[in-house]
């Protein structure tokens, strides 16, 4: 089932991540498995970057003592090849045993960088960029928020997801939203199933993509990135996915400056939409945008097969 | 009001009680006794109640109503729904209840008899399975609104999502604004009318029943074919918006007229096994 949610202010910054939070959690009941944020955060100049990293999935503490040891080797390992690239880090901070966050500057070949990195066993780049800091967790958004620290998280825009596991299994590399490697600053969070997976996988990995996992939604962010970087701009990608990907979904894209929004032509997944002057939010239910929006307030639902996009700025 | 229709189709119109074959029962005027259930709370429509389900939830709302109800209150208000989901429904009783607000998903449904007043937006499947009533809501709505229902009328004056009315079995639903795709979706009987656009697909695989469109429609679903618009229609068109103060756009003879084409019905063909009885 799943529930999605997104949200930008035009124009300004607010707590992103506290209004993230209680959107998530408003959809606990579409799905509790896993708790995803992206988040995007003021971010800085040219060659600034943030990383997002995942050490080990939770089911590793299940396979034996020595799991704790590992990570450490694999964060030290990290550390030293990113210094070794020529990064510039100006801090490494450790939000979980198993999960970090690195800020550095670096004017190199990012995917060659990212490639590099997760070529560590067990090391997964969650999201690199200027300002995407993508977040994600087993548990609710509450319990995800709280082991992250994501409240009073300043920042312009937000997606978010709850996911409720159907096509793939129960662990962070399935877990939304998810960055669309290698590309800076654009994540996806989707909710439905795509039928064409296989095919259109296949051709993306031909032409060099990486994929994490088996979920058919890491297929669109892929898909997405690719259309980008072949020309594309964020709107025409996801109006030429309306046609191209098949079987049900609604999506909701980011990046750094744009939030954009696509449902497939049946329609057969939901989403609410609330259109304020200086904020956009949507969500797969009312609720969601009722839980930072108590009074009455005009909302609608997207048609089959429509595309929108917003800009920060 | 329906005694002012001017229909050839003589008593069953002026009742709504159809011909055929029907699992349903249908009351006539004077059979009064039939038009409550037994366990029905007694109710006085001058009695008002207001309650806040802000810090509810779904079942405490449900229960608060029927508490109510029980105590003989007829005008309910309920404050502060918070889009939650579920709300109002089960309701078999006379009642007229104004909703501040708006609804979640299911709002509404499996009803029987109340006139049910949304203030705001309603979320999927509004007054999904209605049996008797009215629901209008004020603003938009969601997908699915008003699956399934068999009667009564049921009346969104903004715009509605996809799939509206599928699997219609009796009733009105009432469009102001935009229908998505795929309404009037197997529709078995009743009226859909539409006073903007359609979506794709309108009517697909429809059994039986009539749809009213007013705006553009994006596209005709499988043996949905349109039909003459005749006095009849017109008559029940303007009487049935003007309960509700609503207008065609270009005037109910532009109204484009929808039903079956009934290239899809079968019924007289046997099924296999049927056959190697037969012969």
């Amino acid at each position: 089932m799943c529930g999605l949610a997104g949200l930008i202010h035009r124009g300004g910054t607010a707590d992103i991540g506290g209004e993230m939070r209680e959107m998530l959690q408003s959809l606990r009941h579409r799905g509790p498995d896993s708790t995803g944020f992206a988040l995007y955060g003021a971010g800085g100049g040219a060659g600034e970057y943030v990383m997002r990293v995942k050490l080990a999935e939770q089911a590793d503490f299940a396979r034996g003592f020595g799991v704790h040891e590992d990570i450490r080797g694999r964060r030290e390992q990290f550390e030293s090849r990113l210094k070794e690239r020529g990064a510039k880090v100006a801090g490494i901070d450790d939000a979980t045993e198993y999960a970090c966050r690195a800020s550095f500057s670096f004017s190199g070949d990012a995917k060659e960088l990212t490639a590099y990195l997760e070529d560590i066993p067990g090391v997964e780049i969650l999201s690199l960029g200027a300002s995407l800091e993508l977040i994600k967790d087993l548990g609710d958004a509450g319990e995800v928020c709280e082991r992250y620290g994501l409240a009073g998280f300043a920042g312009t825009h937000a997606i978010g997801h709850t996911r409720m596991a159907t096509e793939s299994d129960v662990d962070i590399r399935s877990a939304h939203p998810y960055w669309a490697y290698p590309f800076s600053d654009i994540s996806v969070v989707h909710n439905g199933q795509l039928t064409n997976y296989w095919s259109f996988r296949r051709a993306l990995e031909r032409r060099g993509h990486r994929f994490m996992s088996n979920c058919d939604s890491e297929l669109i962010a892929v898909y997405v990135a690719d259309r980008m970087d072949r020309g594309d701009d964020l709107d025409s990608a996801m109006r030429r996915s309306v046609g191209e990907l098949d079987g049900v979904f609604t999506y909701i894209v980011a990046t750094r400056d744009s939030l954009g929004m696509a449902k497939d032509v049946m329609a057969a997944k939901p989403m609410v939409l609330y259109e304020g002057g200086d904020f956009i939010a949507m969500a797969s239910e009312e609720v969601a945008i009722r839980s930072i929006f108590p009074h009455e307030i005009e909302t609608c639902d997207p048609y089959e097969g429509e595309v929108m996009a917003w800009q920060t700025h | 009001m329906a005694n002012a229709l001017k229909t050839d189709a003589g008593e069953s119109a002026k009742t709504e009680r159809l011909a055929g074959r029907s699992q349903q029962i249908f009351f006539l005027p004077e059979e009064e006794e039939n038009f409550l259930y037994p366990e029905a709370a007694e109710v006085d429509f001058e009695k008002k109640a207001t309650f806040d389900a802000a810090e509810m939830n779904a079942r405490e709302i449900n229960r608060k109503i029927r508490a109510l109800m029980a105590e003989g209150a007829g005008s309910i208000r309920m404050e502060n729904p918070g889009a939650k989901h579920s709300v109002a429904v089960g309701i078999l009783n006379r009642l007229k209840l104004e909703i501040a607000g708006s609804l979640g998903y299911f709002g509404c449904g499996l009803s029987d008899g109340p006139v049910i007043t949304v203030t705001g937006r309603v979320g999927w499947s509004c007054a999904e399975n209605m049996m008797s009533g009215v629901v209008v809501v004020e603003k938009n709505a969601g997908s699915t609104f008003g699956a399934a229902i068999r009667g009564g009328d049921l009346v969104c004056r903004g715009d509605v999502g996809g799939r509206t009315g599928i699997c219609m079995k009796g009733g009105t639903v009432i469009v102001g604004g935009r229908a998505g795709a795929f309404s009037a979706f197997m529709m078995q009987r009743g009226r859909m009318v539409i006073l903007g656009d359609a979506g794709i697909n309108l009517g697909d695989s429809m059994y039986d029943g009539t749809i009213y469109v007013g705006g553009k429609i994006a596209s005709l679903g499988v043996d949905a074919v349109p039909a003459d618009m005749t006095e009849t229609d017109i008559g029940w068109l303007s009487a049935k918006l003007a309960l509700y103060g609503m207008e065609a756009p270009n005037g109910l003879e532009n109204l484009t007229k929808i039903v079956a084409g009934k290239q899809l019905w079968n019924y007289d063909s046997l099924e296999p096994s049927e056959k190697k009885l037969v012969l």
